[in-house]
């Protein structure tokens, strides 16, 4: 009689990929809720917006590439993808920034690499830096204006309208500069305490962005606790982003306080959602401990000296290039071992 | 009170003991035929010691241990010996092997056995010997032979000798309910294995997850030294190196084995066995094997004889095979599948996990590796599996090696977490495997270059030799000139300078060629050499000088292949040296230049590109070898032979070239005397 030969081991755990990218896109939802609350209907819309997008350039891709469509869109990374997408651009971005911002990131950073599990670039990032380079205008203008500091804030189909262009509503009146980058300018020839004036900091760090960034931590710290990534990425880049800050930034007068940088921008958003993307990042927990700090120093000097108000995505794609030499770096000491190999060579 | 350390990674699976813990240990029975592989342990098969038709009776020894590493092989039940052929063994290629085949009778009766009372009248090395009288080798799964497990090599003294009761593996019970029934057993096996070890400390590690089995070792080891440490229940807990993690804090040095460190680690069945065959002089004719799985009916444990048919064992006990069930012998996590039930049980079958369907789901179609980390999160060896899975896929052998793929004790957590359900293990035997076989490939390319190479060396000295005793010659026969000028006044006997017979022709030639010189002196003073032109004499000079350098090498060559052809030969070279030698005085007389014009034969310049085509061609092929080697394995010896034609080549054109460069050289030197 003939049984089946298969190889230890023969139980399996419980873990599936297509959850865990399940659970990723799930817990975004308290920092979409925020956006949402905040500032309108924009990142709902550009959420699912590029999600769609996404799936659809995926499924193109699979097609093009003779690949089974449900296996493949069965694991759900390319919603991750738009979904994040979506949480990371303006909110009043039209539509072909989206278009264009995801099409290149599942399309080109993902699949030209060759899928899933290939790509050594964050396809997110990947495809945010290339909107923020080509579009810079599309780019910076859309962010929109709190909604309690409007006094007629934009109904969802009025929102729906402007980002794909129906009518003739301009959004110039909806929209205004990030805190980061109103306070990046305007402390050149200002006091801090003239600075926090602008109402688009709000009462405590800055209106609406604190708890959009919240709201990411709380699902930061929720994959964290069901075990999708260890705490050794998110910690070392906001413990390196606070360590910058407060080492040069610790006069408000001068430059961008600690606390704006870490609950302003794409700071959370960046650290447990972006950087903690496994496939782009460093494997060993000494070698995310340097991925993650080298992300928050390169956020920190790109913010501060560059010329992008934000600077989430240019280090994380930096960090990308450096990951596999990180790797070989921080190999474990493995059992039986005086100490850990280095490099590619035999270690003496 | 002992600290109990903890190892890196590890996982908790879901233990599903409680199926097969429940019940006593029960005996299995006699099957009407009992099949016994010479192999059942690491090391040399044992040698048959019985015929066929032979009547065994229980305990009499069937097989005896064969070399260094081997333990024996006793018929676990009476009978008779119906055939020796070769059998399906348990093994996970699912390969055959050679076996001895009992047709039982039923009876069950027992061979003389020689009990022993007190172990401690014995000493250690009778002990040790009834130990692998006994056939006894691990029964915690590799089946290393105990007796040579407590001959700990280079004298290395164990300070701690431990008790593996630690069994992580989900389903497996065996050692739970020995330990136990039979604690006192397995207590009174460690004191044995104690005795010839004489080690600092006997510790019991046991999982928290057997609380009766702790009680019942606690009870039985009340009056002794031996401490049960209880550790946490994860797997993989009961691997040697993490159990020694655990209770000694030390790691066993990469490349070393545990004794190294003054460790040593033995499974608690193994005890128990120890225990009885010294006591009750049984051998190991039978193991307590767990029975478990959705797809038996009867599950628990129970007293399996050695060689039982798993078919029978697994009717005996209601077997519901089901489609796409599997059949695992071992655990779920280390286990191998069988692909057919008509194999025995052996030495190290702890469990036989007829796993449904539903238990055991196929594993699913691998997706693209993440690079979560979750692998490198459990490891227990503190890897880095996913780029061990990236390097062993992209068949970087190398750099998985630099990353300790070998360090890898396959215990399988990684797969267990893996979420894109890569059966990475898999990858690395894959890798384990291509590397041994490169490294073999390896050695015997290394083997055939050394072969080649000493070949080369012992041609070049041969020849050095051949030069060494060819200038021994000559200075015989230069002495041997010397000494009959002088003794020619008196007529002295003709000396012989050397024993070599050779030697003396030799120095005979030059004799006769001394002679007829002085012969000849008068008659080239007188000679009409006007008859003579310059340029006729220089034509001789060549074919003359060409004829000598032919000569010489004929004569070299047959001086080693043939002595008496040597010697006829000796004489021509001699006169066809002279001939050279006279024809360039004459031209010198007549005022010429006694350089050949050009050298006969096929040129200096021919052979040298004659040489450089055949080594040019040699690197060719020797280069499609390297390419065949990979590739194309079947047309590897082939293209061997033809490779060692074309060395052949090479060295004869060398040789062609030597023997064609040396005349001239010869003829220089001349020159420049002249």
């Amino acid at each position: 009689m003939a049984l089946m030969r298969i190889t230890s081991p023969h139980a399996h755990g419980p873990r599936k990929t297509a959850n865990l990218m399940r659970v990723v896109v799930i817990t975004t939802l308290p920092g979409l809720f925020a956006l949402t609350w905040f500032f309108g209907w924009g990142n709902l819309i550009n959420v699912i917006w590029c999600a769609l997008i996404a799936i659809a350039s995926e499924a193109l891709v699979l097609l093009i590439r003779k690949r089974p469509l449900g296996f493949y869109l069965g694991d759900y990374s390319a919603l991750v993808t738009g979904v994040l997408l979506g949480l990371a651009l303006p909110p009043l971005a039209p539509w072909w920034v989206s278009l264009v911002a995801v099409t290149f990131a599942i399309i080109i950073a993902k699949h030209l690499y060759g899928g899933m599990g290939y790509n050594p670039f964050n396809p997110a990032m990947v495809g945010f830096a290339l909107v923020l380079i080509s579009f810079p205008v599309a780019m910076t203008t859309n962010w929109a204006t709190p909604v309690a500091l409007l006094e007629n804030p934009m109904g969802f189909l009025d929102t729906l309208s402007v980002i794909f262009g129906f009518g003739a509503q301009t959004v110039d009146a909806f929209t205004m500069a990030t805190p980061l980058d109103v306070y990046k300018h305007e402390i050149a020839y200002s006091t801090a305490l003239d600075v926090v004036q602008n109402p688009v900091f709000g009462n405590f760090v800055a209106h609406g962005w604190e708890w959009v960034n919240i709201g990411f931590l709380a699902g930061g710290l929720f994959l964290l606790y069901k075990g999708v990534f260890t705490w050794h990425t998110p910690v070392s880049m906001l413990a390196a982003l606070a360590v910058m800050a407060l080492a040069f930034g610790w006069d408000a007068d001068q430059t961008t306080p600690p606390l704006l940088h870490l609950f302003a921008g794409a700071t959370m958003l960046g650290a447990f959602f972006i950087a903690t993307d496994p496939v782009t990042a460093a494997v060993s927990p000494q070698g995310k401990l340097i991925y993650g700090a080298g992300i928050g120093i390169l956020t920190y000097i790109i913010r501060v000296y560059g010329s992008y108000p934000d600077a989430i995505a240019f280090s994380v794609l930096l960090m990308n290039f450096a990951a596999p030499l990180i790797d070989l770096y921080t190999q474990p000491r493995t059992y039986g071992y005086a100490k850990a190999k280095r490099g590619g060579k035999e270690s003496e | 009170m002992r600290q109990v350390w903890d190892f890196h990674g590890g996982i908790h699976p879901k233990e599903n003991k409680t199926q097969s813990s429940q019940s006593a240990i029960a005996p299995a029975g006699i099957p009407p035929q009992l099949v016994l592989p010479l192999q059942q342990h690491i090391g040399q098969p044992a040698e048959p010691i019985v015929q066929v038709g032979d009547r065994v009776l229980k305990g009499q020894m069937i097989a005896e241990a064969h070399g260094p590493v081997s333990v024996a092989i006793h018929a676990p039940s009476s009978g008779v010996v119906s055939a020796m052929e070769i059998r399906p063994v348990p093994h996970p290629s699912g390969m055959s092997d050679q076996c001895i085949i009992i047709d039982t009778d039923g009876k069950d009766e027992w061979c003389e056995l020689s009990p022993c009372e007190d172990y401690a009248a014995l000493t250690p090395n009778e002990i040790l010997t009834r130990i692998r009288q006994s056939g006894i080798a691990g029964m915690g799964g590799a089946g290393f032979p105990t007796e040579i497990k407590l001959h700990p090599p280079r004298h290395d003294k164990v300070n701690t000798l431990i008790l593996n009761g630690a069994e992580c593996e989900p389903y497996i019970t065996a050692d739970d309910r020995l330990m136990r029934e039979r604690a006192e057993e397995i207590v009174l096996g460690l004191e044995i294995m104690a005795y010839i070890l004489r080690p600092g400390e006997c510790v019991i590690g046991i999982e928290d997850n057997k609380p009766e089995a702790i009680a019942a070792l606690r009870e039985a080891a009340k009056e002794t030294q031996i401490e049960i440490v209880v550790i946490p229940t994860k797997y993989p807990s009961g691997g040697e190196k993490q159990l020694i993690k655990i209770l000694t804090g030390k790691e066993v040095p990469n490349g070393h084995i545990p004794a190294d460190i003054g460790v040593m680690c033995q499974n608690v069945a193994t005890a128990a066995a120890v225990y009885r065959a010294i006591r009750y002089g049984e051998p190991l004719i039978s193991r307590v094997t767990t029975l478990t799985g959705d797809c038996i009916a009867q599950k628990g444990n129970q007293q399996v004889l050695i060689g039982t048919p798993i078919e029978w064992l697994l009717e005996q006990n209601g077997y519901l095979a089901q489609k796409g069930s599997r059949l695992v012998m071992g655990g779920p996590m280390m286990g191998f599948t069988l692909d057919a039930i008509n194999v025995p049980v052996v030495k190290t079958t702890n469990c036989l996990l007829a796993a449904s369907y539903k238990e055991l789901p196929p594993p699913q179609p691998a997706q693209a590796c993440i690079r979560c980390g979750m692998c490198s999160e459990v490891c227990p060896a503190e890897l880095l599996p996913q780029q061990l899975y990236w390097f062993s896929r992209g068949q970087e052998f190398e750099k998985a090696e630099h990353h300790n793929l070998f360090d890898c004790i396959e215990c399988g957590a990684c797969s267990y977490v893996c979420p894109s359900s890569i059966p990475l293990v898999q990858y690395y035997r894959y890798a384990k495997g291509e590397i041994r076989q490169i490294q073999a490939d390896q050695e015997k390319s290394n083997q055939a270059r050394e072969r080649f190479e000493f070949r080369q060396e012992r041609i070049e000295r041969e020849k050095e030799e051949k030069e060494a005793k060819r200038k021994a010659r000559a200075e015989a026969a230069a002495k041997a000139q010397a000494a009959k000028k002088e003794a020619a006044a008196n007529k002295a006997p003709e000396p012989v300078a050397s024993n070599d017979k050779a030697a003396a022709i030799q120095a005979a030639l030059q004799r006769t060629e001394a002679k007829k010189q002085a012969k000849e002196a008068p008659q080239k003073a007188t000679g009409d050499t006007q008859a003579v032109t310059l340029e006729s004499l220089q034509k001789k000079l060549i074919s003359a000088e060409d004829k000598y350098s032919k000569m010489q090498a004929a004569w070299q060559d047959a001086q080693v292949n043939n002595p008496e052809r040597a010697e006829k030969l000796a004489s021509a070279v001699t006169s066809s040296k002279d001939n050279v030698e006279k024809i360039k005085q004459q031209i010198t007389e007549l005022g010429g230049d006694n350089t050949a014009a050009v050298p006969a034969g096929p040129s200096i310049e021919e052979l040298k590109s004659n040489l450089e085509k055949a080594t040019g061609k040699l690197q060719l092929m020797l280069d499609t070898l390297e390419d065949a080697k990979q590739n194309h394995p079947d047309r590897v010896e082939k293209l061997e032979r033809a490779v060692e034609k074309n060395r052949t080549r090479v060295s004869l054109a060398e040789a062609a070239l030597r023997d064609a460069d040396n005349p001239q050289k010869q003829t220089e030197s001349t020159e420049s005397e002249g």
